[in-house]
């Protein structure tokens, strides 16, 4: 009851304030376009496993620029790629070399199809017409639509991150917060009502994202939408929760936006916009904190891989577990302002 | 003899050699108070004074760390009793975009009224305080004193035993301010029990008692009448002053 009016209050007050809806279903929509027109990929050095090649080959392909792994049986190569230890796998095909490339990333893709095509091109006793195939994605798959998935569990997390801090702050500096503790209310309906409340908003920014992202900028979806937007809804949840927690932690709106460099921008950074095998191994670990990690990789799976709950169930718990934590911790901090 | 009526009721408030500090600043010192049920009870002190932390520590929202307080005989904190409490604070704690109706009707729930009584003890708040009229309109094209109004509106609207307003007055035309105080007489003839923080001091002489207080002590809690008589002055104001002044210049009796 109390936890549904909090939730009321919050639409209501919502569908006054135009600026901040258009801020949460206006402008990850523009943002997203923005980045479809600009971008461009970046050039990675690929993982390709080899089986049944003659060694001549092999060890040419070493001397590349590529990370070789050599296989006894195409069976066990083929079953890192379906793992993503690998980028492509290459075995000979009644004489004529045939790769197999994993095709989430594009620019990977390229990346091991301008190494092959060197190395074949001083081969005058092998059939050099390459025969290419695609365990997912295909050939016509743009940058974009590989980073695509990163980017809208991204703009989920970034929009209601900033709108669940700055409102939460709000309550408090405008003294309501203060006055709703003078009423019987309990902390936990507090926290439970801001979820219920901005939860539907999330929801709905995350239905507008994806139909948009799908449908208007023609995204690679091979997955369930129904699966997209429940790890958007998770990842916004997320947000909301640490949005909120972190509002405690600071006393103006213009500290909230302090959060970002630091909360934000290093989880666009480990969320696999970018691709981190430079990166030094101990670093790359950080990534298992970040809740945008687990969302990138759930909604990656889902749009390329075309992933199932199996695949992608640990990254949704992993991300109701952070909300929980995030939520409970809020609770908690909710008695720095009445002990009950 | 005026007595007040020894009842078996539990007093409203009772606080017992309460202190409370912030940061080692003490803000409440061993304070010790008695609130009868039905009484009006004036708070007067300088700002900085301790006013809202003691109201913060009657209504158990706030812990002491020594000493007890009990809201009508229960022992403090406890989550429950905030529904016996209503509270007017000191500055304006409402939604300015939402309408005046949605903002009643939100606290409303909190205190788990339910639709029909709900919608009924909006409209009679709302009318208690004039303002109607202006429920649908958006609190932020409110004026100062409608917003008091409304505030202090919702502070009676789930009908408290226990009614703390935190300077009610404050932005509202005499007229309507002189109404507020007979509905507010008419509570505590009803058993309600009002504290009132004022700086207003003809408002102050309205009260059944007056707690004077500076630095965190009660230099003086007695009825208007009697502190009058105590200072030989003749008004509550200049009473108020030679109270403090006494306790600068160590006891002058």
């Amino acid at each position: 009851m109390r936890v549904g009016a909090l939730a009321l209050r919050i639409m209501q007050q919502f569908v006054r304030d135009r600026r901040t809806l258009a801020l949460l279903f206006i402008a990850p929509l523009f943002v997203l376009t923005l980045m479809k027109f600009v971008f461009d990929g970046q050039a990675v050095s690929p993982d390709i496993g080899v089986a049944e090649v003659p060694a001549v080959l092999s060890e040419q392909l070493t001397s590349a620029d590529a990370d070789i792994k050599s296989y006894s049986s195409v069976d066990e190569a083929m079953e890192d790629l379906r793992k993503s230890k690998l980028d492509a796998v290459l075995t000979l095909n009644n004489g004529r070399p045939s790769i197999t490339l994993e095709g989430s990333d594009p620019s990977t893709n390229k990346a091991v199809l301008l190494v092959l095509q060197n190395i074949l091109r001083d081969h005058a006793n092998i059939d050099t017409s390459l025969v290419v195939s695609y365990l997912h994605g295909s050939a016509d798959m743009a940058s974009f639509d590989s980073f695509g998935p990163v980017l809208i569990g991204f703009f989920s997390f970034f929009f209601v991150f900033l709108l669940a801090g700055v409102s939460f702050l709000r309550e408090r500096t405008s003294g309501t917060l203060e006055r709703l503790l003078a009423t019987p209310i309990r902390r936990h309906e507090i926290v439970a009502g801001y979820l219920a409340g901005f939860g539907i908003f999330a929801l709905l920014q995350a239905t507008l994202i994806a139909a948009y992202s799908v449908k208007v900028l023609d995204m690679y979806m091979v997955g369930s939408i129904g699966y997209m937007l429940l790890i958007n809804l998770l990842l916004a949840l997320t947000a909301l929760t640490l949005g909120t927690l972190l509002s405690s932690f600071a006393s103006t709106e213009f500290q909230i936006i302090q959060f970002i460099p630091i909360v934000v921008v290093p989880q666009a950074f480990f969320s696999g916009l970018f691709n981190l095998e430079a990166m030094s191994p101990w670093l790359q670990k950080l990534s298992y904190i970040m809740p945008l990690y687990y969302g990138a990789d759930a909604m990656r799976g889902i749009m390329i891989r075309g992933e199932g709950w199996g695949d992608f169930g640990v990254d949704a718990f992993v991300l109701l577990g952070f909300s929980a934590l995030f939520a409970l911790l809020n609770v908690i901090a909710l008695r720095k302002h009445r002990r009950l | 003899m005026s007595v007040p009526l020894v009842n078996s009721l539990p007093p409203a408030i009772a606080l017992d050699d309460v202190t409370r500090s912030f940061n080692h600043r003490t803000i409440i010192d061993h304070v010790s108070l008695t609130v009868q049920q039905g009484e009006l009870f004036g708070l007067l002190g300088p700002s900085g004074s301790g006013k809202t932390t003691l109201i913060k520590l009657m209504a158990g929202i706030d812990r002491a760390d020594s000493g007890r307080a009990y809201m009508l005989g229960t022992p403090l904190p406890k989550l429950e009793m905030l529904h016996q409490f209503g509270y007017m604070a000191q500055s304006d704690a409402l939604y300015m975009e939402l309408s005046g109706r949605q903002n009643m009707s939100f606290f409303g729930k909190l205190y788990g009224l339910k639709r029909a009584v709900l919608k009924q003890r909006i409209e009679e708040a709302a009318s208690l305080v004039n303002l109607t009229d202006h429920l649908n309109k958006q609190v932020a094209a409110y004026s100062g004193g409608m917003k008091r109004r409304l505030s202090l509106a919702i502070a009676l609207m789930h009908r408290p035993t226990l009614l703390v307003l935190d300077e009610p007055t404050v932005g509202i035309d005499p007229v309507l301010r002189r109404s507020i105080w007979q509905e507010l007489r008419s509570l505590t003839a009803k058993g309600t029990t009002i504290i009132v923080t004022t700086h207003v001091m003809d408002e102050a002489e309205k009260c059944d008692r007056l707690g004077l207080i500076r630095e965190g002590r009660f230099i003086a809690v007695d009825t208007p009448a009697s502190l009058l008589a105590q200072t030989g002055c003749s008004t509550i104001e200049e009473a108020f002053i030679a109270l403090g002044s006494r306790l600068e210049g160590g006891a002058v009796q």
